[in-house]
């Protein structure tokens, strides 16, 4: 059969697309900060934007390992409970050690420990029932997404569990405070980005990422171990979520059971905004970085202007999703 | 031949100058083809040669740039996304266009369920497709589910949806590239069923025994452009191949370099057993080419995948230079120089949606690793001495695979393959849909690295190619091995019949001749 001919007119229209797809989340980006600076002086201003930055920072850290996710073709619907339950449970190590440790950065350490650690089992045991159970990812992280969830209600016991006030006292610079001026959580999670697209793309877990998701046979039969690849998405996916936790501790102080909801639908929207395709195949983080911005600064914006009310925020946020995959959609080839 | 009367009849659906072009790049010339009520008319050319678009535009899938459509008589524009199957023009694709979920019945009625009082029919439309399959003498349950059919029953049924749409024209891309000899021969007895009711055919085909033992008239094209349209009884297998690649093709396949006597065996092969294969033995020579033939299902690749490792082993032993070894992923028989090259380039061999040098590279990414991170100039040396020995053509390294020609795609696998450099590859079907040029070019790399002496197995239902090539042929039949035919043995007749079982050899005797 030939394949050639009918390709032509695909290649020089995909020059075009392509391009809108690239530039696409960023011209959209720069439309949002002209808006925003059209609408309100202070848009600009250092406060304004460290706060979108920092408040960005959690779910930009989780779209990041769910970048991964997504790109070998799987799915962590867990994530925002998974949040919740790291959330509750580092509050509980740290509150129980200070009798023991006394109040201190000993304390904090602990529990920022407790943190990436629970991720990482939380994230093994997904990918174990994923990879090795043979159940789908969307059943086993829709499973474990109630689990959470219910697990801090209980731990909380229907309500809030609170870090120590000294202790937290000590913890809040982790959120508040940063470097040259610059928040920590913006620190980590520029790192963060910055580790993750390297990953992507000049390792070999990154290309195999891609090609597991492009089509999980071919991988097979190219000698690549597709479980142990999958499995390691969600690890890493889990200790992300440790990451952005650890971050969102010091913030408020607090857990309960409506802490980190709805986190896994944002970042899978910042994840499919940024151009990462949502079936696998093809994953990039730093369109991921741009998308959860976006995100973050579509709320900011409609905090700072009073013709629109800022309760249309995830209307907003549903469009833009749409419109994002509209525009990606001429990709879509073979 | 089928019926030959329909040839004084005016033509049902003709093309008229017409030319095609996609942006600014040609790809049909002022092509004139006509198609007559009853008749089977043949389009054959190498990959590239404008075809598929062809048939595109004759079944108003694309539209012609210039030159027109005529049906019955009139000047028609086809509407486009299959609508003019209304009209009796029924294409059936390669890839078979059908719900894998569905029933036969469901399958037949998509799209125009025959209803009472606003709910389905489901009684009414069971009886009719068991009446359809039985005018076609296909023995498909109308309640059977289309994913537990076989690929020639798939495409029954895809015949029977087309008749009972009272197709006029069928358009048939590479009907018989899936089947097996049996098969083919069923769905030929259907055409001619078909052809004898008035149904025009139209079909690709790259096999041209099969075009001159079906097809009344033969459409030649190359390069976009109309060679000829001739009378089948006024062609022979040569001359039609001639007119596809305009040279002459005389030394097809390169002359063989017997392999020595006294060549070390590198694959031994006692006993085994996996799923769908029972009790195979035999050995692989240094720098022999051994053939693996039988009809499609015969369990060839099914020994393949369990010697590399790709599917589970449940009895017998293997041995690589003489050391028993036991792979249980891929990545081990790679790794001990064993490669296997599978059939299926587009399900299993090649990320269609990734650029050629990461496909180049996938299987063996290992060796383009600095300090941890990929060294991007590695592999795209990689890729550049990849592209300069197999020949492979694309406009650039970046354009997805899934748009390079299919023997493009398949120079790009064998070069993914050679990547790892085995010292013993297992080629599976390695010219399937293809066209006769880059056949020949594969032919000449084969031969070439058996001279380099690499060792090859070569599995393929092309009879012509397994003779042509092999040192010695294998022969399997229902998941066993019926013989191993060794120098003037090899000979169609002589495989066809291990191959379909009217002769055995007890196989011990000859494994180590």
């Amino acid at each position: 059969m030939s394949v050639s001919a009918p390709d032509i007119p695909a290649k020089t229209k995909r020059g075009f697309r392509l391009d809108l797809k690239t530039v696409g989340p960023l011209l959209a980006l720069a439309l949002l900060v002209l808006l925003g600076i059209s609408l309100n002086e202070n848009f600009l201003s250092y406060n304004n934007l460290t706060n979108v930055l920092a408040r960005s920072s959690f779910i930009g850290i989780i779209a990041i390992g769910a970048t991964f996710v997504i790109t070998a073709g799987g799915l962590d619907l867990s994530v925002g409970s998974m949040a919740a339950v790291i959330a509750g449970v580092m509050i509980m190590v740290m509150n129980w050690l200070i009798p023991t440790m006394g109040i201190g950065w000993g304390v904090v350490l602990a529990g920022m420990a407790t943190g990436i650690l629970l991720g990482g089992v939380a994230g093994t045991f997904n990918g174990m029932m994923i990879t090795r159970g043979r159940i789908e990812a969307f059943i086993v992280t829709l499973g474990t997404m109630g689990i959470f969830r219910s697990l801090v209600t209980f731990l909380a016991n229907g309500g809030t569990l609170s870090l120590n006030f000294q202790v937290a006292d000590v913890y809040r610079p982790v959120y508040y405070d940063g470097l040259l001026g610059v928040p920590w959580p913006i620190i980590v999670f520029a790192l963060v980005a910055i580790a993750g697209e390297i990953t992507m793309r000049y390792t070999a877990f990154g290309r195999y990422c891609a090609a597991i998701g492009s089509n999980e046979q071919v991988a097979r039969y190219s000698s690549i171990n597709v479980d142990n690849v999958r499995l390691l998405t969600y690890i890493l996916q889990g200790v992300l979520v440790g990451v952005a936790v650890l971050l969102y501790v010091p913030r408020l102080g607090s857990a309960s059971s409506t802490t980190g909801v709805l986190w896994e639908l944002e970042a899978i929207a910042g994840v499919i905004i940024g151009g990462t395709t949502l079936k696998g195949g093809y994953g990039r983080i730093w369109g991921t970085v741009v998308g959860v911005v976006i995100l973050g600064l579509i709320g900011n914006i409609l905090n700072l202007q009073n013709l629109i009310s800022p309760y249309l925020n995830g209307a907003f946020q549903g469009v833009i999703i749409i419109l994002a995959v509209m525009l990606q959609r001429g990709r879509k080839n073979a | 031949m089928s019926s030959a009367e329909g040839t004084l009849a005016p033509a049902v659906l003709s093309a008229n100058r017409i030319s095609k072009s996609f942006g600014e790049i040609p790809v049909l010339f002022s092509i004139d083809f006509d198609i007559k009520p009853g008749e089977v008319h043949a389009i054959i050319g190498e990959n590239g040669a404008g075809k598929s678009t062809l048939i595109k535009i004759l079944s108003g899938i694309e539209q012609p740039t210039s030159g027109s459509i005529t049906y019955d008589g009139e000047t028609v524009t086809l509407p486009p996304d299959g609508k003019a199957e209304a009209m009796g023009i029924v294409l059936i694709h390669q890839e078979l266009n059908l719900a894998e979920h569905l029933t036969a019945s469901e399958s037949i009625f998509l799209g125009r369920e025959i209803k009472r009082f606003g709910f389905l029919d489901l009684g009414a439309m069971r009886s009719k497709a068991a009446e359809l399959m039985d005018t076609l003498h296909v023995r498909v349950d109308p309640d059977d589910r289309i994913n537990t059919l076989s690929v020639a029953d798939k495409q029954m049924v895809e015949i029977a949806k087309a008749i009972s749409r009272d197709a006029r024209v069928l358009i048939m891309d590479e009907p018989t590239a899936v089947l097996s000899v049996a098969e083919t021969q069923t769905l030929f007895e259907q055409i001619r069923r078909l052809t004898a009711r008035g149904v025009a055919v139209i079909f690709i085909s790259h096999k041209l025994d099969e075009i001159m033992e079906l097809a009344d008239r033969v459409t030649v094209l190359r390069d976009g452009q109309l060679i000829a349209t001739v009378g089948t009884e006024a062609l022979t297998p040569d001359s039609i191949a001639q007119m596809m690649v305009g040279r002459e093709l005389s030394n097809l396949y390169p002359p063989k370099h017997e392999p020595d006597v006294d060549a070390p065996v590198v694959l031994g092969v006692r006993n085994l057993t996996a799923k769908g294969v029972r009790d195979i033995s035999f050995d692989l020579k240094r720098g022999e080419i051994l053939g693996f033939a039988g009809l499609i299902g015969s369990g060839r690749t099914a020994v393949a995948e369990a010697i590399v490792g790709l599917t589970h082993r449940t009895g017998g032993d293997i041995t690589l230079d003489g050391k028993p070894v036991n792979f249980t992923q891929v990545a081990q028989s790679v790794d001990a120089g064993l490669a296997y090259m599978t059939k299926d380039r587009k399900g299993k061999g090649l990320l269609l949606n990734m650029g050629l040098r990461p496909n180049l590279t996938l299987l063996t990414l290992k060796k383009h690793i600095k300090g941890g991170f990929l060294d991007g100039a590695s592999e795209d040396r990689a890729l550049e001495r990849a592209v300069r020995r197999f020949d492979i053509r694309a406009r650039d390294a970046s354009v997805a695979v899934g748009r390079l020609s299919g023997g493009n795609q398949q120079k790009l696998m064998l070069g993914k393959t050679m990547e790892s450099e085995p010292e013993i590859v297992i080629m599976d079907e390695p010219t399937r849909g293809i066209d006769v040029g880059t056949k020949q070019q594969i032919y000449h790399i084969i031969a070439a690295l058996a001279a380099e002496g690499k060792s090859i197995i070569l599995i393929s239902s092309e009879m012509q190619e397994v003779i042509g090539l092999s040192h010695r042929v294998v022969v399997m039949r229902e998941g066993r091995l019926t013989g191993v035919l060794e120098g003037a043995e090899i000979t169609e007749a002589e495989i066809m019949r291990y191959a379909a079982g009217i002769k055995q050899s007890g196989n011990d005797e000859r494994i180590s001749a």
